[in-house]
């Protein structure tokens, strides 16, 4: 493999990163909160990309128009999800919200195949994505560059809301001590609904992303992501926006370099993200840039 | 007296199940035989997972991945070695299991001592983990397991699966181990073992302090249970004849998940009953896939539905009846 190809993979795990980190900060930011895994945010992602699906075959609005307008119902649809199958059970012991969160996973998926089909779907991808770009001999995908791009404005826009906004300070008290924040006047139910709105949001973000990249739509489509993502917060340490950014791209850019220098062990390219996952936990519990969690009694 | 009662309810209670079993097993059709045999395995999967989930208070969800070790187990050691030849086309058996012809119960037992091996070689490391890390982690294996499998072709075939795995499994074996897993399970649990278990579940600081060592008991439930998980899985792949990677997604963990939690976590009546629940409704609900005949307006069945309404189930249940459906107070 020479310099082009390392250049090609190289642009392709820094495209793939940014979607696992896209996606990754939806749970993070979550779990930081709530100390619940949101098994159901893959499907979230799933849900946005049919959205953007549908909205672009079947009206006649503009496309990024439709990218807009996607990511913001999904950004809903979180928010009706906490609503419903979180909310009532805030109290509960853990694992009772825990299985909620994989009932709900499970409900989407198979909603999915029931409204959606089961059978693959092609994205209709804009024209204007289609470009290729020559550099330096390589060929890449004007995707692939855009998605890195995305990543990073919207990873300012976010870091911009939670350290300079009041909401953004709300939550951040809200993660560091829940009790004492809603002691102090903070309305949790609606920081909480707004955490979830924007984390699904940026799923909807990704997932748009990721239908042009990889435009072949399917109703479980949101599984493997989702786990890597949830993989790639927790490498990160949860609870870390920019740890869970991290650990995006450690992911992305493992997997794409595991590939490209031992094609022979493509087919174990799943298993990459759950081996570095038991790996890391057992090296650094709390991820790489996760606090240390003293038990009280 | 109390004991000698319970006994005798015991007693009462076992021979009324073989008597009610003999005469299903002699009047049931083959399909009908079928989901009862399901019935069976299902109370095996669903009390080994309450063990670990429910009466130790562990979340792991790497159930699938020991049931396809077990699976994969029994369907090597028990198939012949011309059937071998024939499934693995693609690329020839590893020689040392090409000619192993072992009968069913050996083979069962060894499905069983496999999962339970990965299952204390993977919980000595992980169960330091607490809950939500242990759930992904596990699940993590699971799936690690999973593609293992779809990529060691010259031991199972890879995805392409393995078919015409003789069909040993049948209402005694699946019943008598259901019954001795109950009986099993009841002994633990009654016995300082499963106190032990109940105290970590409850607060581990507390147990800690009473002189519980935590990580021993926690790997001895962990080792158990995928024990059990290992034998169910082996049952599963001798009734269905034919096994591959991707029947142990985690779907099938959240299945028997749903049995435990609708069972009501740590209670081994509740996770029996609805086992039998569970695996008869799986079935009865087929007609929500298929279409559907009124008479006057047909239904045109949607695939997936039947699982919509299963999802739903276990939601309400978790948000409205926490304790399980099953469970008395």
């Amino acid at each position: 493999m020479g310099n082009q190809g390392l250049l090609q993979h190289l642009a392709n795990g820094i495209s793939l990163g940014s979607l696992y980190a896209l996606i990754a900060i939806g749970y993070t930011m979550v779990y930081g909160i709530l100390r619940l895994i949101n098994f159901a945010h893959g499907d979230i992602f799933m849900l946005g990309i049919y959205i953007t699906y549908y909205g672009i075959l079947f009206t006649s609005i503009p496309w990024w128009i439709v990218f807009i307008l996607a990511s913001v119902l999904t950004g809903l649809i979180g928010l009706l999800l906490e609503k419903v199958a979180y909310r009532p059970l805030r109290e509960s012991p853990r694992i009772t919200i825990l299985i909620s969160a994989i009932g709900a996973s499970f409900f989407l998926q198979n909603f999915g195949i029931v409204v959606f089909g089961g059978r693959p779907k092609a994205f209709p991808i804009p024209n204007v994505f289609n470009k290729v770009i020559k550099l330096g001999g390589v060929s890449i995908s004007l995707i692939t560059f855009i998605i890195p791009l995305v990543t990073l404005l919207l990873l300012l826009g976010l870091t911009y809301f939670i350290t300079k906004t009041k909401t953004g300070m709300a939550m951040r008290a809200l993660s560091k001590d829940y009790e004492t924040a809603s002691l102090m006047g903070i309305d949790i139910n609606r920081i909480i609904s707004i955490t979830f709105f924007i984390g699904s949001f940026l799923a909807a973000v990704g997932g748009i992303m990721w239908g042009i990249r990889y435009p072949q739509l399917m109703p479980l489509m949101g599984v493997m992501p989702g786990l890597k993502c949830f993989i790639a917060a927790v490498i990160g340490g949860i609870g870390n926006i920019t740890g869970a950014v991290l650990g995006g791209f450690i992911l992305g850019l493992g997997e794409i370099m595991l590939i490209a220098l031992l094609p022979k062990l493509t087919g174990y390219r799943d298993a990459f993200a759950f081996i570095l996952l038991i790996v890391i936990l057992l090296i650094k519990p709390t991820g790489l840039m996760g606090e240390k969690i003293t038990e009280k009694v | 007296m109390k004991i000698n009662n319970r006994f005798k309810k015991s007693l009462s209670m076992l021979i009324i199940t073989i008597v009610v079993l003999f005469i299903l097993n002699k009047v049931l059709d083959d399909y009908k035989l079928r989901v009862l045999n399901l019935c069976g395995i299902y109370i095996i999967l669903g009390l080994s997972m309450n063990l670990i989930n429910g009466f130790t208070g562990l979340f792991s969800l790497g159930h699938a991945g020991f049931m396809a070790i077990g699976a994969y187990t029994v369907a090597i050691l028990t198939m012949p070695a011309p059937m071998k030849e024939m499934n693995f086309f693609m690329k020839p058996i590893v020689p040392f299991l090409a000619n192993i012809e072992w009968s069913f119960f050996p083979a069962l037992m060894m499905g069983g001592v496999m999962a339970g091996l990965f299952g204390f070689l993977i919980g000595a490391p992980v169960l330091r983990l607490t809950d939500d890390y242990l759930a992904i982690a596990t699940l993590g294996f699971a799936e690690i397991i999973r593609v293992v499998f779809t990529n060691t072709q010259s031991i199972t075939n890879g995805a392409l699966g393995l078919k015409g795995i003789p069909a040993s499994t049948n209402v005694w074996w699946s019943w008598g181990l259901a019954l001795v897993t109950i009986l099993f399970m009841t002994f633990l649990m009654e016995g300082s073992y499963g106190k032990a278990f109940n105290a970590i579940r409850e607060d581990e600081i507390a147990a800690r302090s009473m002189g519980i060592n935590l990580f021993t008991h926690k790997v001895m439930s962990f080792t158990f249970g995928s024990f059990l998980a290992g034998v169910g899985g082996g049952l599963l792949a001798a009734l269905l004849g034919t096994i591959d990677p991707n029947m142990f997604r985690i779907v099938l963990t959240f299945n028997i998940l749903l049995i435990v939690v609708l069972g009501g976590l740590g209670s081994i009546k509740g996770s029996v009953v609805s086992a039998i629940i569970v695996t008869i409704a799986m079935e009865a609900l087929r007609f929500l896939d298929e279409s559907i005949n009124l008479g006057f307006v047909k239904l045109e069945g949607v695939a997936g539905m039947r699982m919509v309404i299963f999802s739903i189930i276990l939601m309400a249940v978790v948000i409205f009846r926490k304790e399980g459906l099953l469970k008395e107070n």
